[in-house]
């Protein structure tokens, strides 16, 4: 695993960026290394479960579908703390996928399937869940979470 | 803490205490290689207790679902009692209430199986 530390840009954006190999242990690290960063930003203890379970999902999708559980082939994970949110990248050397192509897991059809039900966890949990076909090819699944204490979160005014 | 099945007889129902994680890995395997066994050994009426199991993920969610289908298959029941809040959490916001039978108390649940047990 390497993961260069970048100090705040000049937006004030963090960002710290980990390559991991494609390795069942792989999970358990980016969901433990994610759910400190994300308590360290100041999000509480149910927003830090979901988004270390988001990334936890995102790394399974990566080693399983992406790497094919391939251990010369890397995952990318990076993470962007801004002034109002946390966003994740998480990138595969697979072939990509399209979210149109990913069955619904609550469809009574599905129910009793045995997968299926990664990307569905992490849309539920995140604010905002993209995924794109990365410039260097393969998967990138952005998704992000906004600080409740952030100004841009605030509720509106009555 | 690693994943745990331990098993244990109440009348004709085989109840799991299970703890740990059940999530990719040896949470999910281990569920899986155990639900084979107690099939194999001729067990029909499985009782999972969830109490102590502290973490879930889509391949744990996944293997309940499949040791579901997998003892259904055999012509038996597998149940669900005492959800701890993770596994709460996961089940309701993936519509599998609606599959599982799940109780909160371990006596209730036990004889639930009465009408499914012959005589």
């Amino acid at each position: 695993m390497t993961a260069p530390l970048n100090g705040p840009s000049a937006n004030g954006t963090q960002r710290i960026d980990i390559t991991l190999e494609s390795l069942l242990d792989s999970v358990s690290l980016a969901e433990e290394m994610c759910t400190r960063i994300a308590g360290a930003a100041g999000f509480d203890d149910d927003d830090c479960f979901k988004i270390g379970m988001s990334v936890r999902e995102g790394v399974i999708n990566a080693y399983n579908y992406g790497s094919r559980k391939q251990r010369e082939k890397k995952i990318f994970l990076s993470f962007e703390l801004t002034s109002d949110k946390l966003i994740i990248y998480v990138r595969d050397q697979g072939h990509g996928f399209s979210l149109q192509d990913v069955p619904d897991p609550l469809a009574d059809e599905n129910l009793l399937k045995s997968s299926g039900r990664g990307i569905f966890l992490m849309r539920s949990f995140m604010d905002e869940f993209v995924v794109q076909s990365a410039q260097e090819g393969g998967a990138e699944i952005i998704m992000s979470k906004r600080l409740r204490n952030s100004p841009n979160t605030a509720p509106p005014h009555a | 803490m690693k994943f745990r099945a331990t098993p244990r007889l109440s009348g004709k129902v085989l109840v799991v205490d299970m703890s740990g994680p059940l999530d990719l890995g040896e949470g999910s395997a281990g569920l899986r290689a155990a639900i084979h066994k107690y099939i194999e050994q001729g067990h029909r009426y499985i009782l999972l207790n969830m109490e102590q199991v502290n973490h879930l993920d889509s391949s744990g969610i996944g293997e309940l679902v499949a040791a579901y289908t997998a003892v259904k298959r055999a012509h038996g029941e597998l149940k669900l009692v005492k959800l701890s809040r993770a596994v709460d959490n996961a089940l309701l916001i993936t519509r599998l209430y609606t599959v599982f039978d799940i109780h909160s108390n371990e006596a209730t649940a036990v004889a639930s199986f009465d009408a499914t047990i012959p005589a």
